[in-house]
């Protein structure tokens, strides 16, 4: 199976380019910004500002064109390493940069942003969004729900009854496998024996779509076509992104204790980025001082939520035990009276 | 009025939260066409529809993972396992993500959805059909665990777990589920979640349990009764968050205690209610907590399940030994 692609590495258009060339100036904009972030996430958690932080260069293209077909209403279930859709879906950076402080205020999207929290358990995110689909399905809107997932997670026997129960009840689920080639040291290769992913959807009787992941044109004809069936009432279907994680696992990882250099090299020559910057520069589209534009605007635009974030008020210390049901226990209240005691003087 | 059984209380229930809320979805295996194992939901599929009672494929997970997206989305599922033992594929979306929702979304996504399951032994069932492993889920932050032991509670408790804003796991003492029959009010009624019932006023020992046990407790109640002992019983009825206070008022007035328990005995419920009797009401105790519970063994098949389920006899036993105490 030879994965759709609609720009050539070099940047030259093998097939129809679904959107336009503003669309695609937007799309790249939201990319710089992404890669922008994802830097500043990293050089963050070396300066011990963050915690844990999951890189995803390399998969920008895969998860802004993804991301870019959905409407402001759908839903949207990933992982920690799907910070650029997250973004792009409504997500704030201080909401991303909040989670990764340690903070659960980072977990609450803005008001009309249907966005979960990024998943840490991987897999079970697959099945909520089945269910937020089926809802919506239920409750008579079309709304669509995409989740977004690794190669790994198709080990996972949540994987299966997300796909499993997607394809019995038709429900407007869009399954996108981000294909980055490891799951933390193990590669694609040991993960499963498919050939590809994309060919599991059809034992469970739902299209699947191979698509270069670094290829941002691909991605959202792909995405969009998945998309419009969902939403259409015509059941879901998998798309696996064929990219690469170019950084580690997460910060806590070094990839070189398995992985090849040669092989982060040779990605390198695919980045997802310079494709869709030769491709407009090609159609006269792109210059230097727009893309440093870019640069600097997304970089002022995290600086900003890296400062509110770190500036925000800390949680009072018994917030813990007012987040987990709508009103706390009689039993938490007692637990929270033991934390002032114990801690004395809190307010 | 006439009388009816625990299941077709819940039943009742059922109807009545479907046909009153258009939000409320059934789903689980086999819940549609027989109406389910216990036959709980039987002519819910009729009446309301296959997009409203939904017969899924066989997986837990699956299901409980669908139903807290569901109930994220706006619905109110109640997802139904077919027994306590089968409910551990389905763990990890419990603890991991429907006990979890409010939290790590600081409120913003929550989880108003019910898990009914099946629980304990009694009927000489195959292997994992017998489980009373209750504690695992009161052990879980974020989730509530109610369980009925009457038709009139069942009815109320599963309408309020069904109204409530978080998450609910909705045990259901399948021995009880025909054992009698009561008046159970007609209409929409709930009982509070939270709060344990005085099912019987006594003032020398206090005997607590819940669901299938507390008709053991009866027996033995009467049995000591017979003897001259005026035991007072309490019915949990949620096991999370536990009703402290019931426990600890009657404690401190009759200052002994039985707690009975058909689950394992280490680290259970019994176990849990004994650590509050003596952190709030040491100073009352006449004589040590007893424990009356199942054994940290598998739960014997049916040949030998009546040795390790607790009834009257130990009841009344372990009463005696808190009197002489």
């Amino acid at each position: 199976m030879d994965p759709l692609r609609v720009l050539s590495v070099d940047g030259r258009l093998v097939g129809e380019a679904p959107i336009d060339l503003a669309e695609t100036r937007r799309l790249f904009a939201a990319m710089i910004a992404a890669r922008t972030y994802d830097r500043k996430g990293s050089a963050l958690q070396r300066q011990g500002r963050l915690a844990t932080y999951a890189q995803f260069e390399g998969q920008e293209a895969a998860q802004i064109g993804s991301a870019a077909t959905l409407r402001a209403d759908d839903w949207m279930a990933g992982t920690y390493r799907d910070a650029a859709a997250m973004w792009f879906h409504g997500y704030t950076w201080d909401n991303l940069l909040l989670g990764r402080m340690g903070d659960e205020r980072g977990g609450a999207p803005p008001a009309g942003v249907n966005v979960l929290p990024p998943s840490i358990t991987v897999g079970a995110h697959m099945i909520h969004a089945v269910g937020l689909g089926w809802a919506e399905r239920l409750r008579g809107s079309d709304r669509v729900a995409l989740t977004y997932f690794g190669d790994g997670a198709t080990s996972e026997g949540d994987f299966h009854e997300a796909m499993n129960f997607a394809a019995v009840f038709g429900t407007p689920t869009v399954f996108v496998c981000e294909n980055n080639g490891w799951a933390i040291s193990m590669p694609r290769s040991h993960q499963t024996s498919s050939e590809t992913i994309a060919e599991k959807a059809g034992a469970y009787g739902m299209p699947g779509v191979l698509a270069d992941g670094n290829d941002l044109l691909a991605m959202v004809a792909a995405t969009r076509e998945a998309v419009a069936r969902a939403r259409g009432g015509a059941g879901p279907t998998l798309i696996e992104a064929l990219t690469y994680r170019m950084g580690p696992h997460t910060t806590t990882d070094d990839a070189a204790r398995y992985r090849p250099g040669d092989d982060v090299e040779e990605w390198r020559t695919r980045d997802p980025i310079d494709r869709v910057r030769r491709y407009l520069e090609g159609a006269g589209a792109w210059d230097q001082g727009w893309e440093d534009d870019l640069e600097s605007g997304a970089g002022a635009d995290v600086e900003a939520a890296v400062e509110r974030a770190e500036s925000l008020a800390s949680l009072s210390p018994d917030s813990m035990f007012d987040r987990m049901y709508a009103r706390p226990t009689a039993v938490l209240e007692e637990q929270r009276r033991s934390l002032f005691r114990e801690e004395g003087g809190l307010s | 009025m006439s009388e009816i059984s625990m299941a077709r209380a819940l039943n009742e229930a059922l109807d009545m939260a479907l046909a009153g809320d258009e939000r409320v979805v059934l789903l689980g295996e086999d819940v549609g066409a027989t109406g389910g194992v216990f036959r709980i939901t039987d002519g819910l599929l009729e009446r309301h529809g296959a997009s409203r009672v939904i017969d899924t494929p066989v997986a837990e997970s699956g299901i409980v993972g669908a139903a807290l997206g569901m109930a994220v989305a706006g619905l109110r599922p109640v997802a139904e396992i077919q027994f306590l033992g089968f409910s551990y594929p389905a763990f990890d979306q419990i603890v991991s993500h429907v006990g979890r929702i409010r939290n790590r979304s600081n409120h913003r996504f929550t989880a108003p959805l019910v898990i009914r399951i099946p629980y304990g032994g009694g009927i000489g069932a195959a292997e994992h059909h017998s489980e009373s492993n209750e504690a695992i889920y009161a052990h879980t932050p974020g989730v509530k665990v109610v369980v009925p032991s009457t038709p009139a509670d069942a009815k109320g408790l599963l309408l309020a777990a069904i109204a409530d804003p978080d998450p609910v796991i909705f045990l259901e003492p399948i021995r009880s589920y025909r054992a009698v029959k009561e008046v159970v009010p007609e209409g929409h009624y709930t009982i509070p979640i939270g709060e344990a019932r005085v099912a019987r006023p006594g003032a020398d020992v206090t005997l607590i349990a819940y669901g299938a046990m507390m008709r053991d407790v009866g027996r033995a109640a009467d049995t000591l009764a017979d003897e001259g002992t005026d035991a007072e019983v309490i019915d949990l009825r949620t096991l999370s968050p536990l009703d402290h206070e019931t426990i600890v008022t009657s404690a401190a007035k009759t200052g002994r205690v039985v707690v009975v328990v058909e689950g394992h005995r280490s680290a259970g419920l019994a176990s849990e209610v004994a650590a509050v009797v003596q952190e709030r009401a040491l100073y009352s105790l006449l004589a040590p907590v007893e424990r009356v519970t199942g054994y940290d063994t598998v739960v014997p098949l049916k040949r030998s399940e009546r040795h390790y389920l607790p009834g009257p006899d130990r009841i009344a036993a372990a009463a005696r030994r808190a009197l002489e105490g």
